[in-house]
């Protein structure tokens, strides 16, 4: 855990590249993704850098709109139209992803080594192709597999993700929001890809079915061994997979942390209160909210973007920080200067 | 999961889309069968070869036109001397002898024919011998036709219609009415309004040498010809009014494909494309659709060619960047940006793949009853040519009836067969296409069903 933090201390004070990846499965550097927009550049991405050793799976979390979803896409290369920046370096198993052609991207790395269950699970079936078919696609694209033997591993997909083969045969519209998201994560692990991106898995599920996805993917997690990234901005359901959490403030990474430090006492000030602002159903606490709003991603705030809202802000917070570590953890904030 | 017959029963539910199939398949029935039945060659050879119509009446009106006139209308007769007529030789002495040839016939019909003709050849000798030919009616009367003395050399056509000499003969006889051959020859002395009915005989009579030989055959053009009657050169509308169906079905089907589905596939590409190809292609598009469309086709049409298949792919060269690219457009720029496409990407489904299985069938069911309704379309656009005189001359077709039809005066002259019956067929095609067209629409489009 030390030597992912001096990692980080490293690639935050020095900025530069390093091509040795020290057994990460997944090392994310000086990431940026701003998008051109009538209004002006949006910075959803701004500088995020992280590593994830292999067989963790890591939540990120943060409210709407602080670049979760920007993050997970810029590490797939699944890129609107409308890019104005789209720099940093994605390394995985210590090859930089991003030097490769959208061509290679896409036939050597998408769903192989990546894949995404991505934020409208719901919408996502082709609704022409029967349920089957379209989950054995990933496989039956540029001739990974036959497709005998796509459909057998199709099938055997559905089984871990719990639906009934009889399934295969039908189409998307005869599925109910909670088979259509097993289908669809059934999709993610087709290829085998080492990292699956859970984008919001859960987000237009009701409760019960909440619970049955999560349970299903702590079973699938430890069957298989997968590292999941999960997206969510719901703090509760991700400390059920998660060993380690990003939290993510106005484009930036704010907190590194393992599970255990971040689900009971977070280092950064947002996260301190972003924990804060959780409903606890066994502790006689009033959930407490963080004055003030987010910042504009068009022109965001110079120094600590948290600033203006910060209870414990102080003179050095015009300043931006670093990302420092502290102990294993890594945090952006000059509270956490001395380590 | 419904049987086939279930969902069979749910045409019920659409009675214009059962009655418009049905319309539909008579036409590709007939079709088939007019194929099969009247190959295109021999059709075409009928269409277009004066002697094939010579033995048919002109501008004859269908024979179903006798349900709604008075009496029998006149048919066609035919009289060879090698079928039905007999050939009498009677030896006289060694090196002559006396050949008649009769030709009967029965004539039941209340009207006249158009037209008498006999065509005659033989073998005559180095002499020139007279050759009689006479008229027996069957009230027992004998006319003669005329005397002449043909040669081997050439077959002798005899227009008894216009024989002045008989026309003569025929007017002291039984008055000026009967001054027309095809009517004196027919009409009761005591009517002139009527023909006798009964067993006439055509008897030709020649005294020829041993070797000699004599042939003929009576051609009488009756007023009434076939199930479609005949236009201005004689020929069977039939032949044109059943080769229309498949010319008209081929060229509606084939244009509608290839124009309809070309737009609808090159939109699919374009938009998911994008970028310079999609610019390129609205630009085209954009031009296309302020072409005008006939007034190229008219030049063509005179200036290299009438073709029906060249007409058929500059139609279709013409349509693949219509007006529809836009309409398919936008509805591609909204498919494209649902989340199962988007989904799609994600898992790295190429563009070919993304195009063929992910785009075009999503917005494929609003294609399906647009190309059906496309095709009458077509099929108007080739009968439109045809009246403007651009259809190919030498293929029979529903419009090539319409402009020979317009352009020899039919209504004018009160045939109002020659234009009704291709135009029936062309609006009956319209309409089935059409009502299955509207069905499909209705069905693959919910927003038009009605609970």
């Amino acid at each position: 855990m030390s030597s992912m933090s001096q990692q980080f201390d490293r690639m935050a004070s020095q900025g530069t590249t390093s091509p040795t990846s020290g057994g990460l499965v997944l090392k994310v550097e000086n990431l940026y993704l701003h998008f051109c927009t009538a209004k002006g550049v949006v910075q959803a991405v701004d500088g995020v850098s992280f590593g994830l050793a292999p067989g963790k799976s890591l939540a990120i979390v943060g409210e709407s709109g602080c670049g979760k979803t920007s993050l997970a896409r810029a590490i797939l290369r699944l890129l609107p139209r409308n890019v104005q920046t789209y720099t940093g370096h994605v390394f995985l198993d210590g090859t930089d992803v991003m030097q490769l052609s959208e061509e290679q991207f896409r036939r050597d790395v998408r769903w192989t080594k990546m894949s995404l269950v991505s934020q409208a699970a719901m919408n996502s079936l082709n609704p022409v192709l029967n349920v089957g078919l379209q989950v054995a696609e990933p496989l039956l694209l540029d001739h990974r597999a036959s497709k005998k033997e796509a459909m057998e591993r199709a099938r055997e997909v559905f089984r871990i993700v719990g639906v009934p083969e009889a399934f295969l045969g039908r189409y998307a519209f005869e599925l109910s929001g909670g088979m259509r998201q097993r289908a669809i994560i059934a999709m993610a692990l087709m290829a085998k890809p080492p990292i699956v991106i859970l984008d919001e898995p859960t987000s237009a599920l009701d409760v019960l079915t909440q619970a049955n996805i999560m349970n299903a993917l702590k079973k699938i997690k430890q069957e298989l061994q997968l590292t999941f990234i999960l997206i969510t901005h719901d703090i509760a359901t991700s400390s059920d997979i998660a060993d380690e959490v990003i939290c993510m403030y106005a484009g930036q990474l704010v907190e590194h942390s393992t599970a255990q430090r971040f689900y009971r006492a977070p280092l950064h000030p947002y996260a301190e209160k972003l924990m804060a602002s959780v409903p606890t159903l066994r502790m006689d606490r009033k959930p407490d909210f963080i004055p003030g709003q987010p910042p504009s991603l068009f022109n965001p705030p110079s120094g600590c973007r948290f600033a203006a809202r910060c209870v414990k802000r102080f003179e050095r917070c015009h300043e931006e920080p670093p990302l420092f570590a502290h102990g294993a953890e890594a945090v952006k904030c000059w509270l956490y200067e001395k380590g | 999961m419904k049987s086939r017959f279930a969902r069979l029963k749910e045409l019920r539910r659409y009675p214009s889309l059962a009655f418009g199939l049905a319309v539909l398949a008579i036409f590709l029935a007939l079709s088939v069968y007019v194929v099969i039945a009247l190959p295109y060659g021999q059709a075409s050879g009928r269409w277009n070869n004066p002697r094939a119509w010579d033995d048919y009446p002109r501008n004859a009106e269908p024979v179903w036109f006798d349900l709604f006139t008075k009496g029998k209308s006149s048919r066609s007769i035919v009289v060879p001397s090698e079928k039905q007529g007999v050939v009498e030789i009677e030896p006289l002495g060694d090196d002559s002898q006396l050949i008649r040839v009769v030709l009967p016939f029965t004539y039941d019909y209340d009207g006249f024919p158009q037209d008498i003709k006999i065509y005659s050849s033989g073998r005559f000798g180095a002499t020139r011998v007279p050759v009689t030919t006479v008229w027996h009616t069957p009230d027992g009367r004998a006319i003669l036709l005329q005397e002449n003395r043909p040669t081997s050399a050439e077959d002798d056509i005899y227009y008894v219609s216009q024989d002045r000499q008989l026309s003569v003969r025929l007017e002291a006889m039984l008055g000026p009415e009967g001054r027309r051959p095809h009517i004196g020859l027919f009409a009761n002395p005591s009517d002139m309004r009527a023909p006798v009915k009964g067993d006439y005989r055509l008897v030709i009579t020649a005294e020829l040498p041993k070797d000699g030989e004599l042939r003929a055959r009576l051609v009488m053009p009756g007023e009434v010809y076939g199930w479609g009657g005949t236009d201005h050169n004689r020929r069977d509308l039939m032949i044109a009014l059943l080769w229309g169906a498949p010319i008209g079905l081929a060229f509606g089907l084939l244009a509608a494909v290839g124009a309809q589905l070309s737009t609808f596939v090159l939109a699919g590409i374009s938009t998911w494309l994008g970028g310079r190809t999609e610019k390129i292609m609205q630009w085209l598009t954009q031009v296309n659709v302020i072409l005008p469309m006939l007034p190229v086709l008219i030049m063509v049409g005179y200036l290299y060619t009438r073709s029906i298949w060249v007409m058929l792919g500059l139609v279709i060269a013409l349509n693949v960047f219509s007006a529809s690219m836009f309409t398919y457009r936008a509805m591609f720029l909204q498919a494209k940006e649902a989340p199962y496409i988007e989904a799609a990407q994600a898992y790295g489904v190429g563009n070919a793949r993304m195009i063929f299985q992910y785009l075009l069938p999503r917005i494929s069911p609003t294609l399906l009853p647009q190309f059906v309704l496309v095709v009458p379309q077509f099929i108007f656009l080739e009968a439109t040519l045809s009246v403007l005189g651009l259809g190919d001359p030498r293929v029979p077709t529903w419009g090539k009836i319409i402009n020979d039809a317009y352009a020899n005066g039919a209504l004018h002259h009160g045939l109002y067969y020659w234009i009704a019956e291709p135009a029936f067929l062309l609006m009956l095609l319209g309409i089935g296409f059409a009502l299955v067209g509207y069905s499909l629409d209705r069905i693959f489009n919910p927003r038009l069903r009605t609970l």
